[in-house]
């Protein structure tokens, strides 16, 4: 099943640039893995340790967010447009 | 500080505008530039966290500003917060989330009156200050 990944600015460096992706997957961790097969050093800036989602990194499938959906195990279709939104945070202190 | 950079003083005027609403919060937003690269439009988006000394922009408002921003044809040029009760320079917790390497960091500090805006790049938690000036 494939679907449309949209890079975020900061990490374009690690997808030549690119800034849409046609990627592999049934749901977004199996999209996940084969973005790192094709473009690796992605995964870790996108996923911990323990391969769950980085707190500062959200996802969206088309609309929604997928942490009010089933998180990383959030199915998708064919046609779905998976988008990597890394948060804008910060602060005096 | 050796890269100039400008910015037509109306979106400075909508920045400040912006930090001080929300004040004593921290305020925060996006600013777009068109296809040539001028700065053309100011995105505030809300802070989730509501906090004087820390913010953290909607994921949800974050998100449809990204796409009102490609679906314009505009580009992300810079990124915006405000400093309430301090100075306006990066913070270590600006420089260690800063994520946005290409990206302009606005800063406004409201502690001083009149309030100062600065501008950053901040690229692998090298900090750079830009000289910025507000154009008409
Ligand atoms: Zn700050």
């Amino acid at each position: 099943m494939a679907v449309t990944v949209r890079i975020p600015t900061p990490l374009r460096k690690l997808t030549g640039n690119q800034s849409e992706i046609r990627e592999e997957g049934g749901t977004i961790r199996e999209v996940l893995k084969n973005l790192e097969v094709h473009y690796p050093g992605i995964g870790e800036r996108l996923t911990d340790e323990s391969g769950e989602l980085r707190r500062f990194i959200n996802i969206y499938v088309n609309e929604e967010d997928i942490r009010f959906q089933d998180g990383l195990d959030t199915k998708i279709k064919l046609g779905d447009e998976v988008s990597i939104i890394p948060a804008i945070a910060g602060g005096a202190e | 500080m050796n890269e100039e950079v400008t910015l037509p003083a109306v979106l400075g005027e909508e920045i400040l505008a912006h930090c001080r609403a929300v004040r004593p919060e921290e305020g925060c937003g996006l600013v777009a530039a068109d296809a040539s690269g001028r700065p053309v439009a100011v995105i505030p988006i809300a802070n989730a966290l509501h906090s004087p000394v820390r913010y953290q922009m909607d994921t949800r408002e974050q998100f449809d500003a990204m796409k009102r921003i490609r679906r314009e044809g505009w580009s992300l040029w810079g990124i915006f917060h405000s400093h309430p009760h301090s100075e306006p320079s990066p913070s270590p917790t600006d420089i260690r989330l800063a994520y946005y390497p290409e990206c302009y960091y606005l800063i406004v500090g409201l502690s001083t009156d009149p309030p100062k805006l600065r501008c950053f790049t901040m690229v692998d938690g090298r900090v750079s200050e830009a000289a910025l000036t507000l154009v008409p």
